[in-house]
């Protein structure tokens, strides 16, 4: 279980101090989390606080109890945070295999790689080898992206978007991938996204807008106001 | 004539150097010369291929025969006498259709505080539809404040149809070093060279190439990537020069870190109005996102930095 009290962030921008999260708290317990809420409202800017790759101007962080609010991006990640970039990054020379191997923080086999390919739709064998760099489409990368968090197999994931960019792989296959997850590690997965069809398989959603949680709760009360909202400019990111 | 040689004849400091410029802790099975400190310690030649010493300068010419197929030639230099000075002249002579590796290196042990430096010079003359795979490694160990230099020259002329892969690394322990590629192509001849450098410490890199492609339908790809760490300078030169319907391509990467300075000066020359030329030239430190990328898969960010090091260098 994830605990968030009071986190602020702000960042110092050429037109001076820029506040992009507002005093967030919040509870993440198992099961799965959709954030979502409008562009620009710092979704991205929460999951990079979560993870280590920003921190947090003001609050506490709790990871089952323990203060992680000091830990750095690697102390995380070995306390058992996971997170899958929106932008997922290139690498000259690094291979699938390579960075598979790195995220399972073992020797892994070619077959168990490409268990993790397999599931994320990757015909494994056409890519183990490949190094991760701009050779690979943005799709691709984007489910090598997640391949890598599965791999980690830890007990508190964060995917940023995972559904941007994946284009010919159905939405089915992405839901049965974060289904499967949850069955191995029994934990939290938390997502960030609009998708109307991430949204449905929420235990509960979490709606943030100008830094702040406008709205939080289980699905059934949430998502219906969400549905009402499509018409709303200020919720203009959600559509399906 | 073959030269007996045995590899317990070498100190164990030679056959460590061996080891890490050719892989070699065995007398190989084909064809070979091991130079140490300046002559000639172990040779053999095949029906295919053969290795005689020069008569008016240091060096050897290697001959290999018309239509050799599999055969690996391994000619590594190794200097372990302190403040030695080895200039060498090889000439290598590729038959007509032939197909061969050929593994050169050299490695330096200099425990001094004077300079051991070995330059050598090698012309490979590719026969008509030959092909030639050329490794080179160049390593420098030891504890002295002597420097470790090396100045490879590579000439290249291949004749119609030939190729060759030229594939050079310099990953440790050579303080100065100044590389120089000619390469002369002709009729629908292709030459790729992969070169990787890792300069740290004061040491100093500098690269030169320079590609005539002559032929009608030559091909030229160099590829360079290195990391420069610490103090290091490195200085990376390319002319690809198109004289005819050819396509050529030069691309210099580099990770630069510390106080480290990369300059790089890709050039390319169009003699004829058929050569498609490009180059690319990139210099950069490590992107914070692949650190961030994959200490949030649990690695420090000292691993992270020589994961991406070693993968950009493999």
């Amino acid at each position: 279980m994830l605990k968030l009290v009071d986190i602020d962030f702000f960042a110092n921008t050429e037109k001076g101090r820029k506040d992009i999260l507002k005093g967030i708290n919040l509870e993440i317990n198992d099961g799965f989390t959709v954030v979502t809420g409008p562009n620009g409202g710092g979704k991205s800017s929460l999951a990079k606080v979560i993870s280590g790759l920003y921190k947090p101007t003001g609050g506490r962080l709790y990871l089952n109890g323990e203060d992680i609010t000091d830990l750095g991006i690697t102390e995380r990640a070995k306390a058992g945070i996971s997170y899958a970039f929106q932008q997922p990054v290139r690498f000259k020379g690094i291979t699938v295999k390579d960075l598979i191997t790195i995220a399972a923080g073992r020797e892994i086999s070619v077959s168990e790689a490409c268990e993790f390919l397999s599931s994320v739709g990757l015909c494994a064998r056409d890519y183990i080898d490949r190094e991760v760099n701009s050779s690979l489409s943005g799709g691709e990368l984007k489910r090598i992206e997640i391949a890598s968090v599965l791999a980690r197999g830890t007990e508190f994931a964060v995917f940023d978007e995972p559904e941007a960019g994946i284009d010919l792989w159905s939405f089915n296959s992405l839901i049965k991938v974060f289904e499967k997850m949850r069955e191995r590690t029994h934990g939290s997965i938390m997502i960030i996204s609009h998708q109307e069809r991430i949204l449905e398989i929420a235990d509960r959603i979490v709606v943030i807008s100008d830094g702040r949680v406008e709205r939080e709760g289980p699905k059934d009360e949430i998502l219906p106001g969400l549905m009402y909202d499509r018409t709303c400019p200020r919720l203009d990111g959600i559509n399906s | 004539m073959n030269i007996d040689f045995d590899m317990k004849d070498v100190a164990a400091v030679g056959r460590g150097l061996l080891d890490s410029i050719a892989g070699l802790t065995e007398i190989p099975s084909g064809a070979f010369n091991i130079r140490a400190d300046g002559k000639s310690i172990g040779r053999a030649s095949t029906k295919a291929v053969e290795i005689i010493s020069k008569k008016d300068k240091p060096g050897i010419n290697i001959i290999i025969a018309p239509g050799t197929t599999g055969e690996t030639v391994y000619i590594p230099v190794i200097l372990t006498e302190p403040g030695l000075q080895d200039l060498v002249y090889n000439d290598f002579y590729i038959g007509e259709a032939a197909t061969v590796e050929i593994i050169a290196g050299c490695g330096i042990h200099n425990d001094s505080c004077t300079e051991s430096r070995h330059d050598g010079i090698h012309t490979f003359h590719v026969g008509k539809n030959a092909h030639v795979k050329y490794v080179e490694r160049h390593y420098g160990e030891g504890n002295g404040e002597g420097t470790n230099v090396m100045n490879p020259t590579t000439v290249v002329n291949i004749e119609k149809n030939g190729y060759m892969e030229m594939e050079t690394t310099q990953i440790k322990g050579v303080d100065s070093t100044e590389r120089v590629t000619r390469a002369t192509l002709g009729e629908g001849a292709r030459i790729v060279i992969s070169e990787k450098i890792m300069t740290h410490g004061r040491q100093h890199a500098t690269t030169d190439f320079k590609v005539d492609m002559n032929g009608e339908g030559s091909t030229a790809n160099v590829v360079s990537r290195s990391v420069a760490r610490d103090d290091s300078r490195q200085q990376f030169n390319a002319d690809l020069r198109g004289n005819n319907r050819c396509h050529g391509h030069s691309e210099c990467d580099a990770i630069i870190m510390d106080n480290a300075v990369v300059s790089s000066l890709p050039q390319i020359t169009a003699n004829s109005t058929e050569a498609e030329l490009i180059h690319e030239a990139a210099i950069g430190k490590i992107a914070g996102e692949q650190l961030e990328k994959l200490m949030s898969l649990g690695l420090t960010e000292k691993e992270a930095e020589d994961k991406i090091i070693g993968g950009f260098l493999k």
